[in-house]
């Protein structure tokens, strides 16, 4: 056996439903197949059970490509949900921060870099799906850095990295100092304790080998 | 216009309530005035530790509410004459703070005191974050363990994104008050080091105050330790604190200890 770990996406649907998709199918026009084979959790918490259009919901999402991996929030006793096949929401997961949705017109390959000027402190969390991440400071216990590209931490990494998100598996993780809880590539992750002890509290970086993480003392 | 202090932590039991009694003290006996706000809504204790708990009439929450008006809540210190507390009410919850009510029970403070000191509760919700709001600078107080200076920095995360100085794009200033620090326990290194905190948390220290039985004893006859026992050790590096607070460059000593010969004999034959 062995794990995958993807980003969940969380749609969390507003009324009037007809001006929310109406607003989603803006977003999608303008970044076409964003939400191509990316797993979608439905979140109800804003529905109530009279909400007028609720049945035609996810019927609507489906018909848009979107993978409806799970549903949270609301009542698969309302009677405006009964014709669902109601895929139960996976178990844990740690919210994350807004994603937005890239502008389609965009050059795939020149993906922007994002440069955090200080630290990222614990429970904060930087996601960037696209490009790079570039951290001045420390990245603490408990914080955590998600980058579709590389991350490069001039302080100490102590929290998590996950490189990669997007299926790249040649970005890497750099750091000058490695104590991470946790670090990932393309889906492929270490925790502490499986990480080579000659690198910890050393300029690391880390890379992909096939399916292996690989953890390489910087010069 | 008055300094807003926050004094917070993420943690419980770190001393929260015991500093802002201690640096208010000193503070005021500075020549400053200085106001007390205990935020810990349903949980207050700023009113024992000041020895004020059989004078509270009305709390923060009747101001809010428009209840009573900041003249008849708020309690003059009898020892120190520029020292004032604002208590927190017992009764209700922390959702009783209004971010308007805070706003202008602060607004209302800065108009008439040199320092409001906020007393946060324990936590990152509601009442921890109305505490720290509308703060100018901040004390963060840690115990020198992993899980406290965890929090604390989950709090300075906090101070420079959700108040209203993060929001307006300035920079919070923040200070490290480094409390129960034992030197006993330092030396055989079984505590975490004052050198591996700050390099977490990386802000200025503002001082290391040491665990002592004098803070305790202090607590429980209503006295901040800076009043009751302003010779001990804690009290002088709470005072030292105030004055890094007020602008004055004092180095920071570490505390080490200090014993007699006798102390050692007799630890010998004990042990």
């Amino acid at each position: 056996m062995s794990g995958r770990s993807f980003l969940a996406l969380t749609l969390t649907p507003e009324t009037p439903l007809v001006d929310w998709l109406a607003a989603l199918d803006h977003q999608i026009q303008r970044a076409v197949g964003f939400f191509a084979g990316k797993p979608v959790i439905l979140d109800l918490s804003l529905m109530q059970a009279d909400t007028p259009d609720l049945p035609h919901l996810l019927p609507a999402l489906q018909e848009r490509g979107i993978r409806v991996l799970g549903i949270e929030g609301g009542d698969r006793s309302w009677p405006a949900v009964a014709d669902w096949a109601w895929p139960e929401s996976p178990m844990g997961g740690r919210a994350s921060g807004p994603v937005s949705i890239p502008e389609g017109e965009k050059n795939p390959t020149l993906a922007p870099t994002l440069v955090v000027e200080e630290s990222v402190r614990s429970g904060q969390h930087i996601i960037w799906p696209d490009g790079d991440v570039v951290i001045l400071g420390a990245v603490s216990s408990g914080a955590e850095v998600t980058a579709g590209g590389s991350v490069h931490i001039y302080g100490a990494l102590r929290g998590r990295a996950i490189a990669g998100i997007g299926g790249n598996a040649d970005s890497r993780i750099f750091t000058r100092n490695l104590a991470a809880e946790l670090v990932a590539i393309d889906g492929f992750y270490a925790t502490a304790e499986e990480m080579d002890a000659q690198c910890t509290g050393k300029p690391t970086q880390v890379m992909l080998a096939g399916e292996t993480l690989v953890f390489k003392p910087l010069p | 216009m008055a300094k807003v202090l926050v004094v917070t932590s993420g943690k419980g039991g770190v001393g929260k309530t015991t500093t802002t009694a201690a640096l208010g003290a000193a503070l005021a006996k500075a020549g400053q005035s200085v106001v007390l706000v205990d935020f810990d809504v349903g949980l207050r204790n700023l009113d024992l530790v000041m020895g004020a708990e059989r004078r509270v009439v009305f709390d923060l929450i009747n101001v809010i509410q428009g209840d009573a008006n900041l003249a008849q809540a708020l309690i003059k210190d009898k020892r120190v004459d520029t020292l004032s507390l604002l208590p927190a009410s017992q009764t209700r919850d922390k959702d009783a703070l209004t971010p308007e009510g805070v706003a202008k029970v602060i607004a209302d403070l800065s108009k008439k005191f040199d320092w409001v000191i906020c007393d946060s509760p324990a936590g990152i919700e509601r009442g921890a974050q109305m505490a720290m709001h509308h703060a100018d600078m901040a004390v963060i107080v840690t115990n020198p363990e992993v899980s406290s200076v965890r929090d604390s920095d989950r709090i300075i995360g906090m101070l420079d994104s959700t108040t209203e100085k993060a929001k307006a794009g300035e920079k919070m200033e923040k200070f490290l008050l480094i409390t129960r620090y034992d030197p006993q326990r330092a030396a055989r290194g079984d505590m975490l080091g004052t050198d591996d905190v700050l390099e977490i948390l990386s802000i200025p220290l503002l001082g290391i105050i040491p665990e002592s039985a004098d803070v305790l004893k202090a607590s429980n006859v209503g006295a901040p330790v800076t009043i009751a026992e302003p010779d001990s050790a804690p009290a002088r590096a709470y005072t030292e604190a105030a004055r890094r607070l007020m602008g004055e460059k004092v180095e920071v000593t570490i505390p080490t200890e200090r014993k007699g010969l006798f102390d050692w004999l007799f630890k010998r034959r004990v042990a």
